[in-house]
């Protein structure tokens, strides 16, 4: 191991959000189609890393994960003055969206965990057509609430150790104790009131209730997978609002929790390579029909 | 304990024993170095008062005792307590607020030292868990 480089670049990139530039930090490794990872609330890309450095993943896909504004190595923008981060629906669809559209990224596939997992089901309400496949993972329409978020930030509880705390309970036992650590480490280190800001749009502004019925998953795929020691967006969760989308996959994770790409990520392998191999096929299935299809318009023309 | 002889009485032998199990724990002292609180842990019906100084457990009394007070409040029901102390517990059983969200335990009164202990006390409560492992 001593030396040893892994495979995957951070670089940033400048990304107008509702008018105003953001400097946001991404790292990217592999080729193909491209495929967008969003992070859980409070914390940061690096919760992909192990499917960055995934060697057959990254031969077929180009895999992106970015850090959200006010997360990880991507600060608030310049404007900011310290008022309450509070993250809403329409402002995470458009940092998502303008991200996409920076990188020139035609037509990705975005996977998101928690709040990424729920903002995957408003892009697949909102904007189908602008991506190749939706992952939602821990995603769900809406779930019930089990702590009062005003315990994550105020001066006299530690932020980062009590958001550590809460979540800790999230990851499956069966998770290695590395990993384990690593999670909660991410949240350890988050910014003052970012976690809550982050479950403002998870708790308030993002109930997509009433709304999943709506989404046609012939204009583009949607998968949900959801860990079965997740007891915040629990499995039935997930398979309430999965039942309610005609065509969507929907699978249970065996020994996995909140985190499965963080917690265990041998174990979300398992799962995630099927999926993708899929959505790698049906990529084909696609080109080659279209392929045909003007093979024959040119014989008939 | 198995799941089926999950009791107050069995739930209670294995409280007496977490004293001790602390005692062999330093980290987790260490980590508690700043918590020094009454609070009243265990089974519903028949939980404990556990005094904590400096993250060390000085004094565990069966409640009731006449006017002791306390700041905080953990109970679960004794199944709640046979499913967390499980090896390797069930989904939904495996973590205090997973037990409080299923409603098979309660946190009462001011939950200030629970809360900046959040990791302590969930490490503190899972101690019989770690026991069973070392004893199996």
């Amino acid at each position: 191991m001593n030396g040893a480089i892994e495979p995957m670049v951070g670089r940033y990139v400048h990304v107008d959000i509702g008018g105003e530039d953001h400097r946001i930090y991404f790292e990217e490794s592999g080729a193909g189609i491209p495929l967008v990872c969003l992070h859980t609330a409070g914390s940061d890309a690096r919760q992909w890393r192990h499917l960055l450095s995934d060697a057959e993943l990254t031969r077929h896909f180009r895999i992106i994960a970015f850090d959200m504004p006010w997360h990880g190595k991507s600060n608030p923008p310049e404007s900011w003055d310290g008022e309450e981060y509070r993250l809403t629906t329409a402002r995470y669809t458009e940092t998502i969206l303008a991200f996409c559209r920076a990188l020139k990224l035609e037509k990705p596939v975005v996977m998101g965990c928690s709040i990424g997992g729920r903002i995957v089901l408003n892009l697949a309400i909102e904007q189908p057509r602008e991506f190749r496949a939706l992952i939602g993972l821990e995603a769900a329409d809406f779930q019930a609430p089990w702590y009062d978020t005003s315990w994550l930030n105020r001066p006299d509880v530690h932020g980062g150790e009590v958001c550590a705390a809460l979540v800790s309970g999230l990851i499956a036992p069966q998770s290695p104790k590395g990993p384990r650590a690593e999670t909660l480490w991410c949240y350890k280190q988050g910014g003052p009131g970012i976690f809550k800001g982050d479950l403002y749009f998870y708790r308030v502004d993002g109930d997509l209730r009433g709304r999943i019925e709506g989404i046609d998953t012939t204009a583009c795929p949607l998968y949900l997978l959801t860990g079965e020691y997740d007891f915040s967006c629990t499995p039935e969760d997930t398979v309430r609002t999965a039942a309610a989308i005609k065509g969507a996959h929907v699978t249970t994770m065996a020994q996995l929790g909140h985190f499965p790409m963080s917690e265990n990520p041998a174990q979300f392998r398992t799962y995630i390579a099927p999926i993708l191999n899929q959505i790698r096929l049906d990529q084909i299935r696609k080109h080659s029909k279209s392929d045909s299809k003007s093979d024959k318009q040119g014989v008939t023309s | 304990m198995t799941l089926t002889s999950a009791s107050d009485a069995a739930v209670a032998e294995k409280f007496a024993a977490i004293p001790a199990m602390l005692d062999r724990t330093p980290a987790l002292i260490a980590r508690g170095g700043w918590l020094d609180c009454e609070c009243l842990l265990g089974p519903v019906d028949h939980p404990f008062h556990i005094s904590i100084r400096r993250g060390a457990i000085v004094d565990m009394t069966p409640a009731p005792v006449l006017m002791r007070s306390w700041r905080f409040a953990y109970r679960a029901s004794p199944v709640a307590w046979a499913e967390y102390w499980q090896p390797m517990p069930r989904p939904g059983w495996h973590d205090l607020l997973a037990l409080t969200k299923r409603k098979q335990a309660t946190l009462e009164g001011d939950l200030h030292p629970f809360m900046t202990h959040l990791q302590y006390f969930k490490d503190l409560l899972a101690l019989p868990r770690a026991h069973g492992r070392e004893t199996a």
